[in-house]
């Protein structure tokens, strides 16, 4: 024994000084597993060698034998992701979208989009190695990539999505090793269990993974989720990595995860803001360490001080930098004007080549007999807007409606006119000060700006704004009053730099912007209300962004030139809006939560008749039904166990490690699960399938732990020869399990064509086990 | 035995009486002023008036005890549920006793004082403590206002100090003693009813299931399995079992078709007497070939309907240019209507009449479905849908000899089967009609047809069906077997009313079932109020609701907390905070400030006082309905418990000087007497009286935001 276990740690020369570190334990190697307990290495040494007793060559082969396992996981990985990668040649899902945006930063043009730049930018950039030149439209699923390079942008998605199974292998293996450093001698018996007796379980789990058919999908499009999920399952791992060196701080290895940790949760942010819930997950784990190393007396507070900059520099400021870095680089690197401009304020746009505020000339002062456009000073406030259409009957008075409309549109333009309309002819039109009494006139409808005392459409606390009157021509409500913001009475207005106020005349409240978004009848634009509420907030400022007026001599403004801050800042607001923005549409079928675990409905990816090549996402329900019913049978075996230690039932060695494996590795699991998929319940944006992928890989990995320690607690059952045949037929079972459901479902990713699943002929004929899927 | 002197000896506590006594007038004292409508009141008041007059009804803002409650309160005030509640401000006539719809609210209010008191001692803190917490419970403003009026915060709020007052009992008591487990049970009972009331209780009832089993893990070590299961037994079992007692007595009650009868099943509404009990009682159960049916969609969004068709064709061409197959229109009909009949044909045969013995229709038989008054079949074909044109359009065939063949077959899937070859049955049976030719099913699109449609909804058939069953699903609602084969003899049988008897029952369970998941799912338009806040707001108090404003002077009430005890409540929840941590990472590093038995006793207060805070007030900010500043003050009266005690730790543990001792006793006095002199001075707007000036009312406006209304004379 004591030979095999030197020979062991010889081998495994990399861990010895880990484990040689490992001094806090009081009991030494030789002697540890006593009585009872002395069943078990032998237990454990007969299934490591196949049934023979102890030796070094089966054991160096059973060692070799796992490397032989990660590198044919590997192969797996790549070859189901990669295969078949470049059909269908046509774009699919929501390839349109970021396809396209990849193609903007080829084109470096400025867009707009809800999720930060990073994974579009790595998109992009795969898309310019691989010879792509940003030509291709992306115009709606089902186009025709001809001769465009694409299989660079899907390869590069596909080659992240492979890493996954092995990074969840080695999470796991990291997980269930942890525990076993109960001493040397044990850790290294078990370990070499974990590599030999475990890879069946391991390769369960990875067969999860290889053989989702879901996850295969998902990676094989340009798509930002695989590059979201290679960022949060390597935070994870260098996590765990990082826990794994708990005695050996500072070392050069030690700060090498964490900062490893901080770069890929910076990355993971930087995808999706779904990246925040593995950052909420690592920041757990970190308070957890920081709590364990407070109440380490043997440190000094000095010690404890460094420990907690070590990890603030690592895990908050480091992952910043980086993260504030991406943003950087795509603010450089789009500097065109796109379709993206209208969401951000005047001084923003400034920044954009092609912009028609980039270089802007106009006149300096707000003048009389001007056409101008008014954006609100509130981040993605919008422009004052008006058209044809009335507020529908029941909504205050039924008037024209105004709106703040967040895109440039001819309906965005208003004329200034004097209280009383008729204008000066004199050859230089008057200026409008602060405290001068004006009237808004519509452009387009001639109808002038209005209120008048009836409730908002949304903000029952403030008045309705509305267009009254016409050819310019209205009442005493159509009078508003300009402030400039820090103004005195006489003051200029000066264009795109004034903020401005608009009082209204007959009630005293103030031109307001709520950020609410109308119903349908208003075209989903932005509320406009007026507030009786005089405090001086953004919703309640404007500034004036277009001013067209002849009879004056154009001024060139380059003042706008924001902070770098300030952009971030803006961009961040933006996107959260436009994330909180995104509701269900009234007729669209909105996934549920409760829908994903259960694999209720999967998404259509290409396709629908039976003549064309279908994708259809949707996940191995096998494996997810495991999952599932894993987890539950995770949450028995902790109750148990944690019910028998509260109880004070002595014990076996083995059986206190596997309760120590699940609930800390286990537990790490579950809360990874919990966070990435509780919070969906919460939010009122539309919600996809697809968001439950980072979820189902803490799952997975959840159900190879549990899974694991289920067969191996198969002794409980039987007596020891028995239990380890039926824990032998267990795996084979799991395994044979996982390949044959993978074998049925794997048209589902690679593509069907003919008659669709319910009717006969069809290559998942009998395979549509629940009605809600559509393939 | 007659030696004995018979001995009785009390003790009372003077002065939990007198803040008891105090309690009873702050909240019961002219209890009937303003005479009229006040907020709320004209929310809950239809439903008190729906159960005096034992009208069914459902309502989605909470459970049925809330409602019961002041129900029995204008029971015993002899009300006959004949008031309109149409406006808040109108008066109530002479014959509506308001004392009494108010009394049963005030007496829960006024209980919470001692309530408070009893529960401070119960964590162990001193007399002075205890007498702080009622104190400030009692002065203040909004609490008072909450009250008095026919609302439901001051029950809510009594039941779940209650049932944290008796769960502490338990827990205090001596382990011998089994009649502790009456408390107990008092606090499960608490539990159903505090959750009963308004769901937030259910907040409050898993902090309290939190620590309960906190304390019960630590059980588990050393005592016997019995102990564990009693407990569960009274704060699991018997909560839900009396949280559906709730609903047993409620159903009983409301026994009368209603206006919310449409909103429930086929089934529910046969229940109730009047409604649809009165047509279809005595309608044969089992659908057969023959049988004259009208079928109801199972959604009921947007609205409830009836399958429907009338002579009008669709337009040949839509306004946006698309044809259609120009035949009958098929439409879902929200009103009873003798176009919503429709008969049940053999495909085989050729007679719309009912054979003798009737032969029943079963799951998976192909029907043909005869429209009753111009007998065109139920068609469809893969033409494009009006409103939703990715479905197939649904039609009463028409042949206008356009190779357009008729394809009138459907296939009878009944959903909620028992068996394979189960009866469709009357009302009961929830089925899918599948189009035989394309596998489509008939779905209520749920979009408003235009003018040619005469606005009634659309129907289509659609082939990929997703999740959503209830669009999809058809009730057989009115029902007989027809007996006459000629169209005219038909139209007559089908104009004359259906007929009589037998009682159909549906079982309680799921009835209650039923009307629980409705109450869920219900949704009701509400966009913002006048008078709605953020839950950030209501930390500072940045927001007020006015209650009343009586219809010809300034006289007003308003739902404003006392300012004082409110910013004394967020100093304490923030002190607590930073001395827990303080303490907490202290003792990590092994300096113990305080003795074990304190320590205990300070984290014990963290868990009720902060955890309750935290539980009634975090949830808020995720939620997106409307929400209002009294949904605080359950909040607010956790901290109303921790700030005295907090202040007794300080003075006990932190004080070491007699000095600083008695400084901090006049802090106190100080801040007691202000937040007196606070109280007073928003008394008028509490209770509406005396009326006070504009230029009084602008100096009460003590926050820019504050809404307080002037009346222009």
């Amino acid at each position: 024994m004591a030979k095999g276990e030197s020979i062991t740690q010889w081998n495994k020369s990399g861990d010895t000084s880990t484990l040689r570190n490992r001094k806090s334990f009081p009991t030494s190697a030789p002697n540890t597993p006593v009585s009872k307990g002395q069943s078990c290495p032998t237990g454990n040494d007969a299934q490591s060698s196949n049934g023979t007793s102890a030796q070094f060559s089966s054991r160096l082969s059973d060692r070799h034998m796992c490397t032989v396992l990660l590198v044919l996981v590997v192969g797996l990985s790549f070859s189901t992701r990669l295969y078949k990668i470049t059909e269908p040649p046509h774009v699919c899902w929501d390839e349109t979208h970021f396809g396209k945006m990849g193609s903007y930063y080829i084109n470096r043009t400025f867009f707009f989009d809800v999720h930060p730049p990073l994974g579009k930018m790595l998109i992009g950039l795969a898309g310019y190695m691989t010879g792509y030149d940003g030509t291709f439209p992306f115009m709606k699923p089902g186009d025709k990539y001809e001769h465009h390079n694409y299989w660079g942008m899907r390869g590069f998605c596909a080659v992240l999505g492979s890493l996954l199974p092995i990074f969840a292998y080695l999470i796991v293996l990291e997980l269930s090793r942890s525990e076993t450093a109960a001493l040397i001698a044990a850790s290294l018996l078990i370990f070499g269990l974990a590599a030999c007796s475990r890879p069946v379980e391991h390769k369960a789990v990875i067969n999860v993974l290889l053989t989702d058919t879901g996850c295969i999908t998902i990676s094989q499009y340009i798509l930002l989720d695989p590059i979201l999920m290679f960022f949060i399952m390597a935070a994870v791992l260098s996590m765990v990595k990082f826990n794994q060196q708990v005695y050996r701080p500072f070392s050069a290895s030690w700060w090498l995860w964490l900062v490893l940790t901080g770069v890929n949760l910076a990355g993971a942010l930087g995808v999706k803001f779904v990246g925040l819930f593995v950052i909420l997950l690592v920041g757990l784990n970190t308070v957890w360490d920081l709590w364990r190393l407070l109440g380490d007396l043997s440190l000094s507070l000095v010690d404890i001080a460094k420990h907690f900059l070590a990890r603030v520099v690592g895990l908050i400021l480091f992952p910043l930098f980086f993260y504030v870095t991406v943003f950087a680089i795509h603010f450089v690197v789009l500097n065109k004007s796109g379709p993206g401009d209208g969401f951000f304020s005047s001084a923003f746009q400034s920044r954009l080549i092609g912009n028609n505020l980039h270089n802007a000339s106009m006149p300096e002062y707000l003048a009389y007999g001007s056409t101008i456009t008014v954006k609100n000073l509130r981040i993605a406030g919008g422009y004052l807007h008006s058209h044809w259409h009335l507020y529908p009957e029941g909504v205050g008075a039924r008037q024209q409606q105004v709106t703040a409309y967040l895109h440039k549109d001819y309906n965005n333009l208003w004329l200034v006119h004097r209280q009383n309309s008729n204008e000066s002819q004199s050859p230089t039109p008057d200026l409008v000060r602060h405290g001068d009494i004006i009237r808004l006139e519509h452009k387009e409808t001639t109808r002038n700006l209005h209120s008048h005392l009836h409730e908002a459409p949304l903000t029952k606390k403030h008045f309705q704004v509305t267009g009254y009157g016409n050819n310019g021509t209205g009442d005493a409500n159509d009078l508003w009053q300009v402030e400039v913001c820090g103004g005195q009475k006489g003051d200029l207005v000066k264009v795109l730099r004034s903020k401005v106020r608009f009082l209204h005349r007959a009630t005293g409240c103030v031109l307001y912007s709520s950020g609410k978004t109308l119903p349908k009848w208003g075209w989903e634009q932005v509320e406009v209300t007026c507030s009786p509420y005089l405090k001086e907030t953004p919703s309640s400022q404007w500034n004036i962004e277009d001013h067209i007026n002849p009879k004056l001599p154009n001024i060139s403004l380059s003042v706008l030139k924001p902070h770098f801050l300030e952009i971030l800042l803006e961009s961040h607001i933006v996107m959260i809006r436009g994330n909180s923005g995104l509701k269900p549409k009234d007729n669209e079928m909105n996934s549920k939560p409760w829908h994903w675990p259960i694999n209720y409905q999967g998404l259509r990816f290409s396709g629908v008749n039976e003549t064309e090549y279908r994708v259809y996402l949707l996940g191995n329900p096998v494996l997810w039904w495991m999952n599932l019913a894993s987890l539950g049978l995770y949450l028995i075996m902790v109750a148990v166990a944690s019910v028998a230690l509260q109880r004070g039932f002595s014990l076996s060695q083995k059986r206190k490690e596997h309760s120590h494996v699940l609930m800390r590795g286990g537990g790490l699991l579950l809360l990874g699960w919990l966070l990435h998929y509780a919070p969906f319940y919460t939010m009122g944006r539309v919600l996809y399938y697809h968001h439950y992928f980072p979820a189902m890989l803490f799952s997975s990995m959840l159900t190879g732990i549990t899974l694991d320690i289920l067969l191996k607690s198969a002794d409980l059952l039987l007596r020891p020869p028995y239990s380890d045949w039926l824990q032998r037929a267990g795996q084979l079972v799991l395994l044979f399990t996982v390949l044959h459901s993978f074998y049925l479902f794997h048209p589902l990713s690679y593509g069907m064509t003919g008659p669709l699943a319910h009717e006969p002929g069809s290559s998942m004929a009998g395979l549509k086990w629940m009605d809600s899927w559509e393939f | 035995m007659l030696q004995l002197p018979l001995v009785v000896t009390a003790q009372v506590d003077l002065v939990l009486v007198l803040v008891s006594l105090l309690a009873f007038w702050t909240r019961l004292s002219r209890l009937s002023y303003p005479n009229a409508v006040v907020f709320d009141e004209v929310y809950y008041g239809q439903f008190v008036s729906l159960y005096m007059k034992r009208v069914f009804f459902i309502d989605d803002s909470g459970p049925p005890l809330g409602h019961m409650i002041l129900a029995f309160g204008a029971y015993l005030g002899g009300f006959d549920g004949n008031f309109l509640w149409n406006r808040i401000g109108a008066d109530y006539p002479s014959s509506v006793s308001v004392w009494s719809l108010r009394l049963l609210p005030a007496l829960c209010g006024s209980l919470c004082v001692p309530l408070v008191y009893l529960l401070t001692l119960e964590l162990n803190f001193s007399h002075l403590a205890a007498l702080g917490a009622a104190l400030l419970l009692l002065l203040e403003n909004s609490l008072i206002v909450q009250s008095r009026f026919m609302l439901l915060e001051s029950v809510l709020i009594f039941f779940v100090l209650l049932a944290f007052l008796s769960y502490l009992r338990f827990h205090n008591a001596p382990n011998s003693s089994w009649s502790r487990f009456s408390w107990l049970l008092l606090s499960g009972a608490s539990c159903a009813a505090a959750v009963g009331v308004k769901y937030m209780g259910v907040f409050s009832y898993l902090l309290l299931l939190g620590v309960a089993s906190l304390h019960t893990w630590n059980l588990i070590g050393d005592h016997t399995v019995s102990h564990c299961v009693c407990r569960f037994m009274c704060l699991v079992v018997v909560p839900v079992l009396l949280y559906v007692f709730w609903f047993y007595i409620h159903l009983g009650l409301l026994s009368h078709s209603g206006p919310h009868d449409q909103l429930m099943s086929s089934a529910f509404q046969a229940s109730l007497q009047g409604g649809l009990s009165r047509i279809t009682q005595g309608q044969p159960l089992e659908v057969a070939y023959g049988s004259q049916v009208t079928l109801r969609s199972s959604a009921s969004q947007p609205i409830p309907c009836w399958l429907h068709s009338h002579r009008a064709n669709y337009p040949v061409r839509y306004e946006n240019g698309r044809g259609s197959s120009h035949q009958q229109q098929v439409t879902c009909y929200p009103f009873k209507d003798v176009n919503n009949w429709w008969i049940i044909k053999d495909p085989g045969k050729q007679k719309l009449v009912v054979g003798s013995p009737p032969q029943p229709v079963r799951h998976g038989d192909v029907i043909q479905l005869v429209h009753g008054m111009t007998s065109r079949f139920l068609n469809s074909h893969d033409v494009a849908a009006p409103m939703s044109p990715h479905a197939q359009e649904v039609s009463g065939y028409i042949d206008f000899n356009v190779s357009m063949a008729a394809q009138n077959l459907w296939r009878v899937h009944i959903s909620n089967r028992e068996a394979e070859s189960d009866v469709w049955k009357t009302i009961l049976s929830e089925v899918r009609l599948v189009h035989v030719n394309t596998s489509a099913v008939l779905k209520l699109s749920g979009v408003s047809l235009p003018d040619w449609g005469f606005r009634q909804l659309e129907v289509v058939a659609e082939k990929l069906f997703k999740g959503h069953s209830s669009v999809l699903g058809w009730t057989v609602e009115e029902h007989r077997y027809g007996t006459s084969q000629e169209q005219k003899e038909r139209e007559a049988e089908l104009h004359s009313p259906t007929h009589i008897d037998i009682d159909r029952k549906m079982s309680f369970w799921a009835k209650f079932l039923e009307l629980q998941w409705k109450m869920l799912t219900v949704k009701q338009e509400d966009s913002e109020h006048k008078y709605s806040s953020s839950p950030l707001e209501w930390i500072t108090m940045e927001t007020n609701i006015a209650y009343w404003l009586h219809s010809s002077t300034n006289a007003q009430i308003h739902l404003i907390g006392n300012p004082v005890s409110w910013g004394v409540a967020n100093l304490s929840l923030l002190a607590y905070q930073l001395l827990a941590a303080v303490y907490l990472v202290r003792r990590r590093r092994g300096i113990k400030d305080l003795p074990d038995a304190v320590w205990c006793r300070f984290s014990c207060l963290g868990c009720v006082c902060v955890g309750g805070w935290v539980v009634n007030f975090v949830p808020f900010l995720l939620m997106e309905k409307t929400l209002f500043l009294y949904h605080y003050l359950p909040a607010l009266c956790y901290l109303y418990v921790l700030s005295p005690a907090l202040l007794e730790h300080a003075h006990t543990h932190l004080l070491s000087s007699a000095i600083q001792r008695q400084a901090l006793g006049v802090c106190v006095s100080a801040v007691l007497l202000t937040v007196f002199l606070s109280y007073r001075n928003f008394c008028p707007l509490t209770y509406g009286s005396p009326e006070l000036s504009a230029n009084q009312l602008q100096g009460l406006r003590w926050r820019e935001t504050w809404d307080i209304l002037y009346r222009h004379r």
